[in-house]
C-alpha cells in the first residue's frame, strides 16, 4: 500500500535526479490528470484544516488571558499571552489572580477529576478486556452444549441502546447504595461488552491449536493454557481492544452523569460540563475552559500519537456481519 | 463510543492453521465437553450480562407499564404511560427534533465521509492523513461540544468574527430556535466525518482492483465507473455504516446536554434528553421507561428496514 501510494503521490514534482522507475510519466498526456489530482489534494488539505484548526484554536484560547479575549476576538495569535488559564485550572492561582485574569474565581477540582477519570477508565478497561477475553476463550476454544445459543444472546444485547438499560441500572445501583461510588460507576462496564467478546473470539478462533494441544497432552490445564499460551499470543489484539476501550471510557459522559455527581467520584467529562455552567459574573472563563478541555483531551491525544497506527488500522469492516 | 473494528483476518495465520475439530480429546465426557471449565471462564461475563443487560432490559419493559417515582414501589398502570405519550405534545416535538437532527447529521455526514473516503482511496492513502481526520472522533463529545460552543459564541466566537468580516449578520448558533439543531448536527458531523470516512475507506479497499482494470480497459469514464462499479460494490458497507450511524445519531445526548440543555424553549430537546429530564428531572421513571421502549422499538425498526430494503447483507460482487 505504502509503496504504491508513494509512487503515485507526487507525479508532478518528481526531482529530475531520481532515476524514474517508470519512463517519464510527466508528459503532456498526463496534464489533465494532474489538474484533477491537484483539485483532489486541495480538498484533502481543506478537510485536514477543518479538522485540525479547531484544536489549534483551543490551544490559542488556552494561552490567552481571558480578559483580553473579547478585544482580540479575531487575532490568530494568543490574546495577551498568558499561562494563567492553565495555572487556574490546575489550582496554581489564587482566586484574586484568577478574577483579575477574567476567571470565575471558583475552583474546579481538576486534579481530583483527573484522578477519578484515570481510576474509572483504567479499572473498567482492565476488567472488561480481561473478563471478555475469558469469555471469548470459552466461546472459541472450549466445546460445550449451548455455546452458540449463549453467544447469540450476548451478541443480541449489542442492539439494545444504552439509554434503555441505563434507567434500570441506575435504579439498581441506587438500591444497592452505590450511587457516588467508584463501584457504582464501574460495575456496568466491568464484566463485558458484547463487542469485546465478539472481537476477541474472532481472533482466538484463528489461532493455531497445535501448541495448545501439545500442552494439553503434557497435562496442562485450561487455566494455564489461557494464561501462558492464549493471552501472550493475543497480545496485539488485546492491546488494540484495550486502547479502544480506554478511549471510550475516558470519554464516557452519560453514565457518570447519572451516578457520579459527587465531587469525590466526578470524572473529567462531567466536571467540564459543570465548569462551563459555573460563570457567575457575566462572560464565561473561555481560556480556563479551553485549558481544561485541552488537558482533559491530552491523555487520549498522547495515546493516539503513540499508537495511532494501531487505532487507524483497526477501523474497518472486514469482520462485522 | 460506537466502534466498528476490523477484526484480525482468520486466514492470516494460515500456514499453521490446523483444524482438528473432529479428534475427540482424551478422557473427557463426550456430551458435556468442556462444560465445567467453560462455566468458570464465562462466569464473570455472565454476571455482567445478566445483571447489567438482561435483567435491566426486562425490568425496563416492566417499568414502562408502571408509575414509579423512585420513592416507594412501582404501581402497575397497564398501558397508561403509552397512551399518555401518544397524546404528549412534548414527545412529538422531541421526535420531530430528533428526526430533524438525524436527517441533517446523517445526510451531511454520509456524503462528506463518502467524498473523503474516495479522496483517501484515490490520492491520499497515508496513515498520517487518516489519523488526522480521525482525531475529532477520539476526543470526548463533551470536549468537542465545549470547543464549538466557544468557537460559535455569538459575541466573540471566531466563526461569528469570520461571518462578520464578510459583512454578514452574526448568527446565534446555539441560542436561536432555528439554528440550534442544525448547529448541533454540524458539530457532530465534524466529529464523526473522519471516522465514518475510514469505515467507508475500508470498504473501498475491499473492492478488488481487477474490476477497475476491466472498466478502464472498456474505456469507462470516472463518473461511470463510480456509479456502476464503486457504488454497487460498496453498498453492503454503506448500509452497515448507515445502520450504525443512524442508530448512534438517534441517541444524541452529550452535545445537547453540554450546550443548549434542550433549549431554546424546546428547540433542541431530542428524545434522549426528554427521557433524561423525565427520569431525573421529574422522577417519572415509568414514563421515561416507556419513552425508552419506544426509542428501542424505533431503532430496531430502523435497523431492520435498512438491512431489508437496502439488502445490506448481500454483496453484488459474487
Amino acid at each position: 500500500m505504502t509503496t504504491s501510494a508513494l509512487s503515485r503521490k507526487t507525479p508532478g514534482n518528481n526531482p529530475a535526479g531520481k532515476p524514474g522507475n517508470k519512463p517519464a510519466p510527466q508528459g503532456a498526456r498526463r496534464k489533465p490528470f494532474n489538474w484533477r489530482r491537484a483539485g483532489a489534494w486541495t480538498l484533502v488539505v481543506v478537510a485536514i484544516i477543518i479538522t485540525v484548526a479547531p484544536f489549534l484554536w483551543m490551544l490559542r484560547t488556552a494561552l490567552s488571558s481571558n480578559a483580553s479575549l473579547a478585544s482580540n476576538a479575531s487575532n490568530l495569535l494568543p490574546a495577551d499571552f498568558s499561562l494563567g488559564a492553565f495555572k487556574r485550572v490546575l489550582g496554581l492561582q489564587t482566586p484574586e489572580e484568577a478574577i483579575a485574569e477574567g476567571g470565575s474565581g471558583a475552583a474546579i477540582n481538576f486534579w481530583l477529576y483527573l484522578r477519578n477519570s484515570i481510576i474509572f477508565a483504567s479499572v473498567t478497561t482492565a476488567g472488561q478486556v480481561f473478563f471478555s477475553a475469558m469469555a471469548a476463550y470459552a466461546f472459541s476454544r472450549l466445546r460445550w452444549p449451548g455455546r452458540n445459543v449463549v453467544f447469540g444472546l450476548f451478541l443480541a444485547t449489542m442492539m439494545v441502546p444504552p439509554i434503555f438499560t441505563a434507567l434500570p441500572n441506575f435504579l439498581m445501583i441506587k438500591n444497592l447504595g452505590l450511587l457516588n461510588t467508584f463501584a457504582g460507576l464501574a460495575l456496568p462496564f466491568l464484566f463485558m461488552t458484547p463487542f469485546a467478546i465478539f472481537f476477541l473470539r474472532q481472533f482466538f478462533l484463528s489461532m493455531s491449536r497445535e501448541v495448545e494441544e501439545a500442552a494439553m497432552l503434557d497435562g496442562a490445564k485450561h487455566l494455564r493454557i489461557f494464561f501462558q499460551i492464549v493471552l501472550p499470543n493475543a497480545a496485539a489484539p488485546l492491546a488494540t481492544l484495550a486502547l479502544l476501550t480506554f478511549i471510550g471510557q475516558w470519554n464516557e459522559y452519560f453514565w457518570p452523569l447519572l451516578v457520579g455527581q459527587d465531587e469525590n467520584v466526578r470524572v473529567l467529562t462531567v466536571g467540564l460540563g459543570v465548569f462551563k455552567s459555573q460563570s457567575p459574573q457575566g462572560a464565561p472563563d473561555w481560556s480556563g475552559l479551553m485549558a481544561a478541555t485541552l488537558i482533559a483531551a491530552l491523555p487520549v491525544l498522547l495515546l493516539f500519537i503513540a499508537f495511532g497506527k494501531r487505532v487507524v488500522n483497526s477501523i474497518g469492516f472486514s469482520g462485522i456481519k | 463510543m460506537t466502534t466498528i473494528t476490523k477484526l484480525p483476518d482468520p486466514v492470516a495465520g494460515g500456514s499453521k492453521h490446523s483444524h482438528r475439530g473432529n479428534t475427540p480429546r482424551p478422557g473427557r465426557g463426550r456430551r458435556l465437553g468442556d462444560l465445567r471449565i467453560a462455566l468458570l471462564f464465562i462466569l464473570p461475563a455472565m454476571i455482567g450480562f445478566v445483571a447489567f443487560f438482561l435483567v435491566p432490559t426486562i425490568r425496563g419493559i416492566y417499568l414502562s407499564f408502571t408509575e414509579y417515582s423512585v420513592l416507594g414501589d412501582p404501581t402497575w398502570i397497564g398501558t397508561r404511560n403509552y397512551t399518555a405519550i401518544f397524546a404528549d405534545e412534548l414527545f412529538w416535538n422531541a421526535m420531530a427534533v430528533t428526526l430533524q437532527y438525524v436527517g441533517l447529521n446523517i445526510g451531511f455526514q454520509t456524503v462528506i465521509a463518502l467524498g473523503l473516503a474516495l479522496l483517501m482511496h484515490r490520492v491520499a492513502k497515508s496513515t498520517l492523513i487518516r489519523g488526522a481526520l480521525l482525531l475529532p472522533f477520539l476526543v470526548a463529545n463533551v470536549i468537542v461540544a465545549l470547543l464549538w460552543f466557544w468557537m460559535l459564541d455569538y459575541q466573540i466566537g471566531i466563526v461569528n468574527e469570520i461571518i462578520n468580516w464578510f459583512g454578514l449578520p452574526r448568527i446565534a448558533f446555539f441560542g436561536s430556535e432555528q439554528w440550534a439543531i442544525p448547529t448541533i448536527a454540524g458539530v457532530n458531523v465534524w466529529r464523526h466525518m473522519g471516522y465514518t470516512a475510514l469505515l467507508i475507506f475500508a470498504g473501498l479497499q475491499s473492492i478488488p482492483s481487477h474490476v477497475y482494470e476491466v472498466a478502464s480497459l472498456d474505456g469507462a469514464s470516472q463518473t461511470r465507473t463510480f456509479w456502476s462499479i464503486t457504488m454497487p460494490l460498496l453498498r453492503p458497507v454503506l448500509v452497515l455504516v448507515l445502520v450504525v450511524t443512524v442508530i448512534g445519531s438517534f441517541q444524541v445526548f452529550d452535545t445537547v446536554a453540554v450546550t443548549t440543555g434542550g433549549g431554546p424553549i424546546n428547540a433542541s430537546r431530542v428524545i434522549q434528553m426528554y427521557i433524561y429530564q423525565k427520569a431525573f428531572g421529574e422522577s417519572d421513571f415509568g414514563y421515561a421507561s416507556a419513552l425508552s421502549v419506544i426509542l428501542f422499538v424505533i431503532l430496531a425498526l430502523v435497523a431492520f428496514i435498512q438491512m431489508k430494503f437496502l439488502k445490506g447483507n448481500e454483496s453484488d460482487l459474487d
